[in-house]
């Protein structure tokens, strides 16, 4: 525990770091994903091997990427590949965990990037789509989401499904076609972790942020979450993650 | 093979094999050609309106900047584009090129939305975009690359990405189980932007090599631009290192800080101010008019724009070892 004021973006990056391993193998995409996943090299897991869609794997991340295909996706990395080698090491099965926003999800963890609106012809507003998340999604053994928690994201009914989460319940990806004994696995957010029950594979709380009582996250949610009798609490950043993360990971502010 | 599902998206080009099967051997001359010429050359004799095209890595990174910035003054206002990019998508969009697109992922990466694609697809002048994700693309490519018609993947299965693509879902002859079937892509043109190539096209890039080299070969005709443009021996040296053969490539255009305002592995880091001015004016469709007039129409050709650019600014943006 440290008395260190931190700000929403540094807690979700703390805290989506922790649930890095060390010497596991994880697909990174843009933003948070990256300054966790350099913030846990630098912390817990120095072995943690990155992927990146366009080609790098295994960099040691000194410096913030910017795009998940710039130089720094393979800074002293071990391969410098290209989207097709990425994408097939994932559909074989050789990539354990994978990181994506959205703009929106709903209960099942089915992700929105595509467009708001209910008409994909006409959409209000165009988003910049599937990129890797589909594929992440898709073929990565367990997803973690990072994103922002409201009720304008987390929907019963979200606007179009690009990534699949647990689609329309048990069975339904297997169902799909998909890969069998995949899917979402941690939804981090500003408010708390949730993770699926089992057996329904609805969205269920697991802990609470620092000062987020269960009353915020259930009004900010737009569907009914599991609440299980027993719930954690996330701890607040350390003064040591802090300081990793202000002075080494993002020094040119660019997320925090 | 039987077809359980459609995606209800246009198959805006036909995996047509055996045509393209024929264009190769009449089209492409396996001979050792000196294939030189400028972005104006290039793209004023291999490209046509109607065409669709692909432009590889993407806007920040290892992208054929010169060419783009050709193509938008020539003033081609009806093209049909492979859509995974970020800054020269924005471009092209913010300029009325694009008519149709195979659509994954347009957008500014840590700057947000792609403004001038989101004005274009909301307001109706992108007429059809048709849905993917990076890797079908990319394995889109690879089909065409390996001459067959499709290629079977596990991804975009059950999801509303399928749902507006192209894609079918088949019982697996093999297996039983249900596999998701992407349409082999053939472009019309392929831009691809390379560290060094000869004259004859033989290219080598450095780092990560996005998919430059199944899009090469998925190309009908393929212009390529260089950094530099090396002596054979040089390839020859390194054969091992050349991505992208001869007989692939139909133009080669000696572009040094090609990739500018994004980077080149190894030689120069991406011009941040750059590309956060523009990212910021591209909110603004007259400030965007301005910034295509300042920037592509008012400048003649690649030298003219890496003047308007400035020598000390792209010296500053060369990496330490190559600063002497």
């Amino acid at each position: 525990m440290s008395d260190n004021k931190y700000n929403p973006n540094e807690l979700l990056i703390c805290i989506a770091s922790r649930l890095m391993e060390d010497n596991a193998t994880c697909f990174i995409g843009t933003g948070i994903p990256m300054l966790a996943a350099s913030l846990a090299q630098k912390m817990h897991a120095p072995n943690l091997i990155s992927i990146f869609e366009f080609g790098g794997i295994g960099a040691q991340l000194d410096k913030l990427p910017l795009a998940v295909g710039d130089m720094r996706t393979f800074n002293k990395g071990l391969v410098a590949a290209g989207i097709c080698d990425i994408m097939e090491a994932g559909q074989c099965g050789f990539v354990e965990y994978g990181f994506l926003g959205g703009a929106q999800i709903d209960i099942y963890g089915n992700l929105n990037s595509t467009i708001i609106g209910d008409d994909h012809d006409k959409p209000k507003v165009r988003l910049p789509g599937s990129g890797g998340g589909n594929d992440v999604g898709s073929t990565c053994w367990k997803t973690i989401i990072i994103m922002q928690h409201g009720k304008r994201r987390f929907m019963p009914k979200i606007d179009f499904i690009t990534t699949p989460g647990y689609l329309s319940g048990p069975g339904t990806r297997e169902e799909a076609g998909l890969p069998p004994n995949t899917g979402p696995y941690r939804v981090v957010t500003d408010l708390c972790t949730l993770g699926f029950d089992e057996t329904s594979k609805r969205m269920k709380l697991l802990a609470l942020n620092p000062g987020i009582n269960m009353n915020d996250v259930v009004e900010n949610t737009g569907f009914e979450l599991i609440i299980p009798d027993k719930i954690e609490q996330n701890d607040v950043p350390s003064t040591e993650e802090l300081r990793i993360l202000r002075e080494e990971v993002d020094q040119d502010k660019y997320y925090i | 093979m039987k077809v359980i599902s459609s995606g209800i998206g246009e198959l805006i080009q036909q995996p047509e094999i055996n045509a393209f099967r024929e264009w190769n051997r009449t089209q492409k001359p396996k001979a050792l050609i000196d294939k030189r010429m400028s972005e104006k050359e290039a793209v004023s004799q291999y490209l046509k309106d109607g065409h669709y095209i692909g432009i590889e890595l993407y806007g920040t990174v290892r992208a054929p900047m010169s060419l783009v910035r050709e193509i938008i003054r020539q003033g081609f206002k009806n093209l049909n584009c492979a859509g995974q990019g970020v800054y020269e998508s924005d471009l092209l969009a913010a300029a009325n090129v694009i008519r149709k697109l195979d659509w994954t992922y347009i957008g500014f990466e840590v700057y947000g939305l792609s403004n001038s694609a989101r004005r274009a697809v909301e307001s109706g002048f992108i007429e059809k975009v048709v849905e993917w994700s990076n890797a079908a693309l990319s394995w889109r490519f690879k089909a065409a690359a390996m001459g067959v018609p499709f290629i079977p993947t596990r991804v975009m299965l059950g999801t509303d990405t399928y749902k507006y693509s192209a894609a079918k879902t088949v019982e697996c002859p093999f297996t039983g189980e249900k596999i998701c079937l992407l349409p082999a892509l053939i472009l019309d043109v392929g831009f691809i932007h390379v560290h060094r190539a000869d004259k004859y096209g033989n290219c080598q890039i450095d780092g990560i090599s996005g998919f430059a080299a199944e899009m090469a070969r998925a190309s009908k005709r393929l212009i390529i631009s260089a950094e530099e443009i090396v002596d054979t021996d040089v390839i020859r040296s390194q054969p091992d290192r050349t991505i992208i053969p001869y007989y692939y490539v139909d133009a080669v255009v000696e572009a040094p800080f090609g990739s500018h305002p994004g980077e080149m592995s190894g030689l120069y880091e991406r011009d941040e101010e750059h590309i956060k001015n523009y990212a910021n004016d591209s909110k603004d469709e007259l400030l965007v008019k301005d910034y295509l007039n300042k920037w592509i129409y008012n400048t003649k050709n690649h030298k003219d724009y890496l003047d308007l650019v400035g020598k000390t600014r792209l010296k500053n943006l060369r990496i330490e070892r190559d600063k002497s």
